[in-house]
């Protein structure tokens, strides 16, 4: 067999996948520290000023990253749930619903931070506008899922319940996505493009990049970490469990 | 014996469920009661001043309607649930999703319709501007089957609990969102002297869609409870 295909269907196995989570989420965690260390010394100490906002613009060094990271980790909470109805992989269900706190954390620092931005911006913390009612509401799917995934006894069904709930939710995407297309509204139109001219100057737009960089690899370690408790809490009372934990055989 | 069409199932589902409700003409009365009752509070707390009620008049409407709705998600598929004839649905010779469509579509028609038709009445109440009238009978015409739509996979999602209290409420809600914006949104367009048409063709596409989705997927959850 392939090894990439054989070291794929192994990653399947509950054990292997603890020892893989084990080894690489500390790694996912330092890399993460370092980069988003870089970026942030980069948006607070070498961008110049906006010449429109001043210093304060420079919480979009954290706004902007965890508020894609936000509608990111949803889709690909679906995603792993869809695998998971699909092909009944009981790891996807695992990671799938390892997915849903920290997309509700990142989603919690969008709002936050948006809002201590509106203020000096706006002259408003809230105002009841799309792109903010949007996000709003991805929070409440994001706690949504969480609640249905602990509301009921079978782990597993409850996971597949719970998944189906986030593949619902995926139709709220593309309106979070395009409600500042659709909609006149306050917050600022789409300033950043990956591929293709951004309206903001490159210089400007580098750190932000590091910064994307490094909330990826942070949830890369997030994932690995929780998905792994996840996964030692349904198999406990496993031989494999019991070594790992230092108990050793029976 | 021969298996039964699609029309047949439908015809012998509506005709079961109507007559439930027949005989129990009282219950069958309670969601109207409610979104009443909700109206009434919203005009006694506004302080019953004719010009404050006829700007809130359409919004309390849609979130009368709404709430009354959401109410009675619980019993989409509860009872069949707990006698049984849920996993009967599950072993019908005809798709799951068509029955859970005829479902929701009776209850669309004993819970949402029962409202749509007292609406006019309750927007006298609240004073609500004549010319604002047809705006909101379409949305609603719209926007109530969506909501019973999406309020369907929630209750299926749901149904393999002992009680789901406030739990419906909690995943239903952000999903009847964008419907509140849009709906309530076309009246307040009317209201402005804007067109509210681009909104309701919203709400009309989004009906498609879940016409044809939502279904399926409340089937699917179906099927996960009852595993």
């Amino acid at each position: 067999m392939n090894p990439v295909v054989r070291w794929f269907h192994q990653l399947g196995s509950p054990p292997y996948f603890d020892r893989f989570a084990a080894r690489w989420a500390p790694w996912s965690y330092g890399l993460a520290v370092l980069v988003m260390a870089y970026g942030l010394w980069g948006g607070l100490f070498d961008v110049p000023a906006d010449y429109q906002q001043g210093d304060s613009f420079r919480i979009l060094y954290i706004h902007v990253p965890s508020a894609w990271m936000s509608l990111f980790v949803f889709a690909l909470m679906a995603f792993y749930a869809a695998i998971a109805l699909i092909w009944r992989i009981k790891l996807c269900e695992i990671l799938a619903m390892a997915c849903a706190p920290i997309g509700a954390a990142f989603t919690a620092i969008t709002l936050a931070t948006g809002s201590i931005w509106g203020k000096p911006m706006w002259g408003t913390w809230w105002d009841w506008d799309p792109r903010l009612t949007t996000e709003l509401v991805l929070l409440f799917l994001y706690f949504g899922v969480i609640g249905l995934y602990h509301a009921i006894d079978d782990r597993r069904a409850a996971a597949r319940a719970a998944g189906l709930l986030a593949i619902v939710g995926v139709a709220l995407l593309p309106v979070i996505r395009y409600s500042v297309v659709w909609w006149n509204s306050l917050h600022q139109g789409q300033t950043i493009s990956l591929f293709g001219k951004s309206t903001m100057d490159a210089s400007m737009v580098q750190p932000l990049i590091w910064m994307i960089v490094g909330t990826k690899l942070w949830f890369i370690g997030s994932l690995l970490a929780r998905a792994r408790a996840d996964n030692l809490r349904r198999e406990f009372g496993k031989d494999w469990v019991r070594q790992s934990a230092g108990g050793g055989a029976k | 014996m021969s298996t039964p069409s699609l029309l047949e199932s439908a015809r012998a589902l509506l005709v079961r469920d109507l007559r439930l409700l027949w005989r129990r003409r009282g219950d069958a009365l309670q969601p109207a009661l409610f979104a009443l009752l909700v109206t009434m509070l919203f005009g006694l707390a506004m302080g019953g001043e004719a010009q404050t009620l006829a700007r809130i008049a359409a919004p309390v409407l849609w979130l009368a309607s709404l709430l009354a709705g959401l109410l009675a998600l619980d019993t989409l598929f509860r009872g069949d649930a707990d006698d049984g004839s849920l996993e009967q649905w599950l072993l019908a010779p005809v798709p799951l999703a068509w029955l859970v469509a005829i479902r929701v579509f009776a209850h669309w028609a004993t819970t949402a319709l029962p409202l749509l038709v007292a609406t006019p009445l309750l927007a006298e109440l609240l004073h609500l501007p004549h010319a604002q009238l047809p705006v909101l009978l379409a949305s609603l015409a719209l926007g109530t089957p969506l909501l019973s739509l999406l309020g369907a996979v929630v209750a299926a999602l749901t149904v393999g609990m002992r009680r789901s209290g406030i739990l419906v409420a909690l995943l239903a809600l952000p999903l009847y969102v964008p419907v509140l914006v849009f709906g309530a949104g076309s009246v307040a367009r009317a209201a402005q002297g804007l067109d509210p048409v681009g909104a309701l063709l919203m709400l009309a596409a989004g009906l498609v869609l879940a016409l044809v989705l939502a279904p399926l997927a409340a089937a699917a959850a179906i099927r996960i409870a009852l595993s």
